[in-house]
């Protein structure tokens, strides 16, 4: 019993934990809660995969940024958890929807088990250079093999934003009740 | 002569032609001048081909045309051809003939008609499928014309359409005969079967050899031959058409129901004369059949009171005379018969649309009488074509008629005592019916009503010159047939015998003697006859001139009898309920039940089915997305399955 | 030590647990971090794989693949806002439109 393998368990079990828990919540908050919880347990794993920067990047971004945007819708929507959901589903239907999500697991298990190098603990090409997963070394490959990609996910997200504030945006309504204009009407209302 | 043939049923089918797509274009002359013209023009090729066909040798009388090959299929060729012999000779004659003549009658008869047009069409059409089945050189094509001439008298038979009875009666005359037809067509499929050929020349050649004489094939097709026949010829058990058919124009009684439509089964009959003689049994049958229906035909003819019933009674008996001389092997007599019939039937017939004519559409003789001096050449033509129907020597029905009875008793084949004692019983009673209608008609008190008594007229010119051409062949008409024992030569007999058997007629002069009898026993059995004869005539001057009292006391006296014959033995009301009625409830079963319940009810249940079950399905479509994504992840999971195992 | 196959395991254990987020959740901000979390699987699986190859190309992909899925969240995110200012109601089974 070697730490890794203890550290690798415990963080394993505090991500499956945190996810278990995130679904079945009824309040929308403690979803993400337990969310983060598993986010930050999934980067002890990075880490302990030898991806320094990556790990560090996963609890900063998603935990810290896109978990927080959510938390701002949640706050923007005012959800408490306790809004009428309408009846429970039929306990059937949960259970068949529960065995297909673990069957699906199983056959991915399964594929995964037979792959060629599952068994070996290190690695299997060559021998292990100090800067892997540095920041450096995640630097190196992006900046000239990958820099297309690179400038794309920049565009993307560029788009992303403009694309957020035009579909969150309120519309006013004309006296007719249809929307053209309405960005008019707000400069108007603005002088 | 061969080059033309085709010409003689042609004229009349152009005919057809242009007044039928012409009807409202053309003026009343112009369609009675191409009616008549087109048969006038097929009467004289006739009479053309006639003269031709006796400058040939007696062996040698055959004129074949053959226009074209109509059905080639490997074993089942049959052309579109005509044969003209002696046979067919006589019946282009009489067709075209008397054809001529009651289309020139019916311009009067039917000038006042709206369906001047259309009647002229159709009796052009009749012209042309009679014709058609007396020239066919084969069965296939007689049939086609055998059909037309069903179809012509449906056409002319409810010509009044708007008259229920009349379409009823159309309608009656055209399914009795489809049944006979059945059994022709049926008879035609044995003889092919086992000669391989329908052609009429070598049918008769190859039958001896191919059928077993006597045997239970040719003695089948025979009798189903017969029985097209009867449906066509109005002998039992398909004659009730005929009577009801009188719903038609006069003239169209006598053209299809006197002298020519009816006569074809026994034009058949002489035609397939050489399948007949191997059959005995079916001549037999035939026979009994003729014998049988004369007799109760002539028996019905008393009571009737419609002037036209009467002459419908009276066709379907003579009509039993002719199948009684061929089912004793006596061709000739047959067709001799047959001819005589047309003129004098012809005759009454028109004579009777003369007095109906006169009489403003008046057909109950009750209603009528003392017309002898308000119809003068009418009168005279009836009386006479009356004398010809009864017998009376000298004229011409005595000849032919005398001809079947003598060869009734003294055949070889079938002749016996007892066909001929109906026969002369049968000739009695038609003499009484016959003198009865013109005494009821002519003679006597004038029992119309005043109204129409001051329209009674003489028919015009173009109604009486008709009646008076065709009293003067029912008068000489005879002569062609005389028998030995006059002192003459049966010229009609030698004329028609290269027909008979074919071309070994040895045959048939072999069934025709009259082995071991004598020429006194010719002699006092005509005599026998014609004095029953005129004892019946008597006793029609008796009761209907001198003692009108006594029929009626009479008439109450046997009122049972009366009732019996005058409803006809009750022969159409057994049909109704035994035949009529349960095919009525099976085809109405056939549409209640299988129709509306199984075969639409399997098309609509189809539709249900797809119906319900699309219901049923619809709600896969829940909108729900949650659904959508379960059944996406159920896919994958399947879909992993397949590749990883497979 | 580790073999790399633990964390393939552990990347698809977060799979089906966040297919069965998906499927189960009736709350779309709950449907939505499931599908955060099953792109988080597949990060971890690059990982390994990266680790077992011993090439850092995965962690270049990993990166790219977060910047995306926070480009999708945002705009994920904004249409769940503007889908409750319509309807008043985070349930997905209230949005069935397009049914028969």
């Amino acid at each position: 019993m070697t730490f890794d393998l203890i550290i690798f368990v415990v963080s394993a079990a505090v991500a499956v934990f945190g996810a278990t828990m995130m679904i079945a919540q009824r309040s929308p908050v403690a979803s993400v809660m337990y969310m983060i919880l598993s986010l930050v347990a999934q980067a002890v794993c990075y880490v302990q995969l030898g991806a320094f920067f990556l790990g560090a990047i996963l609890v900063v971004v998603y935990a810290g940024a896109i978990m927080v945007l959510f938390l701002f819708v949640i706050m923007l929507l005012n959800l408490r958890g306790n809004e009428d959901m309408g009846a429970p589903p039929p306990v059937l239907s949960q259970f068949t929807k529960l065995v297909f999500g673990i069957l699906l697991a199983l056959e991915l298990a399964f594929i995964v088990k037979a792959a060629p190098f599952s068994g070996s603990t290190t690695g299997i090409v060559g021998a292990k250079s100090d800067s892997f997963g540095s920041v450096k070394a995640v630097a190196e490959k992006m900046f000239t093999d990958y820099l297309y990609p690179f400038e794309l996910t920049g565009v993307l997200l560029l788009v992303a934003v403009v694309g957020a504030v035009v579909i969150a945006k309120k519309r006013h309504l004309n006296e007719t009740g249809d929307s053209a204009g309405a960005l008019q009407n707000d400069a108007e209302v603005k002088e | 002569m061969a080059d033309y043939l085709f010409l003689i049923p042609l004229l009349p089918l152009i005919g057809f032609l242009i007044n039928g797509l012409l009807l409202g274009r053309l003026s009343k002359p112009v369609i009675g001048l191409v009616a008549c013209g087109s048969v006038g023009f097929s009467f004289l090729l006739s009479l053309a081909s006639f003269f031709e066909l006796k400058g040939l040798a007696p062996e040698a009388r055959q004129i074949t045309q053959t226009l074209f090959s109509w059905i080639s299929a490997d074993l089942f060729n049959v052309n579109m051809g005509f044969l003209l012999d002696p046979l067919s000779a006589v019946m282009i004659l009489v067709v075209t003939g008397v054809g001529f003549l009651i289309h020139v009658y019916s311009i009067g008869y039917m000038g006042h008609d709206k369906g001047y047009g259309r009647y002229f069409a159709y009796l052009n059409l009749f012209t042309f499928a009679m014709l058609t089945l007396v020239l066919a050189d084969n069965f296939l094509l007689l049939f086609v014309g055998w059909e037309g001439v069903g179809l012509c008298s449906y056409l002319l038979i409810g010509f009044w359409y708007e008259k229920q009875s009349a379409t009823d009666a159309g309608k009656k005359a055209f399914i009795v005969n489809r049944i006979g037809d059945f059994g022709f067509l049926i008879g035609m499929f044995i003889i092919f079967w086992n000669i391989g050929s329908l052609d009429f020349v070598t049918v008769s050649r190859m039958a001896p050899e191919v059928f077993v004489a006597g045997g239970s094939l040719i003695t089948a097709a025979c009798l189903l031959l017969f029985l097209g026949a009867t449906g066509k010829s109005a002998q039992i058990p398909l004659y009730v058409w005929l009577p009801d058919a009188m719903e038609g124009p006069t003239p169209v009684s006598a053209l299809i129901h006197a002298a020519t439509m009816v006569t074809a089964g026994v034009y058949m009959l002489a035609r397939t004369n050489v399948l007949f003689i191997l059959a005995p049994d079916a001549l037999m049958v035939v026979a009994v059949i003729g014998a049988l229906t004369a007799i109760f035909a002539a028996s019905i003819g008393l009571t009737q009171n419609d002037i036209k019933r009467v002459l419908a009674y009276s066709t379907v008996s003579q009509l039993g005379y002719m199948f009684l001389a061929c089912g004793v092997a006596s061709f000739t007599a047959g067709i001799f018969h047959l001819m005589t019939h047309a003129f004098f039937k012809a005759l009454l017939f028109l004579g009777a649309g003369s007095v109906i004519h006169a009489m403003s559409g008046q057909q109950d003789m009750r209603h009528m009488g003392g017309l002898k001096k308000h119809l003068p050449v009418t009168f005279t033509t009836m009386f006479v074509a009356t004398l010809a129907i009864s017998g009376i020597p000298l004229f011409s029905g005595f000849f032919s008629k005398d001809e079947i009875l003598w060869k009734a008793y003294s055949s070889s084949t079938n002749g016996a005592w007892y066909f001929w004692t109906i026969g002369v019983v049968a000739a009695g009673l038609t003499a009484f019916y016959m003198f009865r209608l013109i005494f009821l008609t002519f003679y006597g008190s004038e029992r119309m009503d005043a109204e129409t008594k001051r329209h009674v007229h003489e028919s015009p010119k173009t109604m009486t010159v008709p009646l008076m051409v065709l009293t003067v062949l029912s008068v000489i008409g005879g002569y062609v047939g005389i028998p030995q024992i006059f002192g003459g030569t049966n010229h009609f007999e030698e004329w028609l015998l290269p027909v008979m058997s074919g071309p070994s007629h040895e045959v048939a002069k072999h069934a025709l003697a009259s082995a071991g009898h004598s020429a006194v026993e010719e002699w006092s059995l005509m005599f026998m006859s014609v004095a029953l004869v005129a004892f019946a005539i008597y006793m029609a001057y008796y009761f209907y001139r001198k003692n009108t009292a006594a029929a009626a006391s009479l008439a109450g006296r046997l009122s049972g009898v009366k009732t019996l014959l005058a409803n006809k033995y009750y022969v159409d009301e057994f049909y109704g309920a035994v035949i009529v009625r349960p095919a009525v409830y099976f085809s109405v079963f056939l549409w209640k039940i299988f129709d509306v319940m199984i075969i639409d009810g399997t098309l609509n249940g189809v539709a249900r089915l797809w119906r319900d079950v699309s219901d049923g399905l619809r709600y896969g479509q829940s909108g729900q997305l949650r659904s959508y994504a379960t059944i996406f992840v159920a896919g994958v999971v399947l879909l992993i399955v397949y590749f990883v195992a497979g | 030590m580790v073999p790399v196959s633990a964390y393939l395991i552990l990347a698809v254990v977060l799979f089906g647990i966040g297919t069965v987020g998906v499927l189960v959740s009736r709350n779309m901000i709950v449907l939505f971090m499931a599908v955060e979390l099953m792109l988080n699987a597949a990060n971890m699986a690059l990982m390994a794989f990266s680790k077992a190859l011993n090439l850092v190309d995965g962690h270049v992909i990993v990166f790219l693949v977060l910047t995306i899925a926070a480009a999708e969240a945002a705009v994920g995110l904004a249409l769940i806002v503007m889908v409750y200012r319509n309807r008043e109601t985070i349930n997905i089974d209230r949005f069935n439109l397009m049914k028969w």
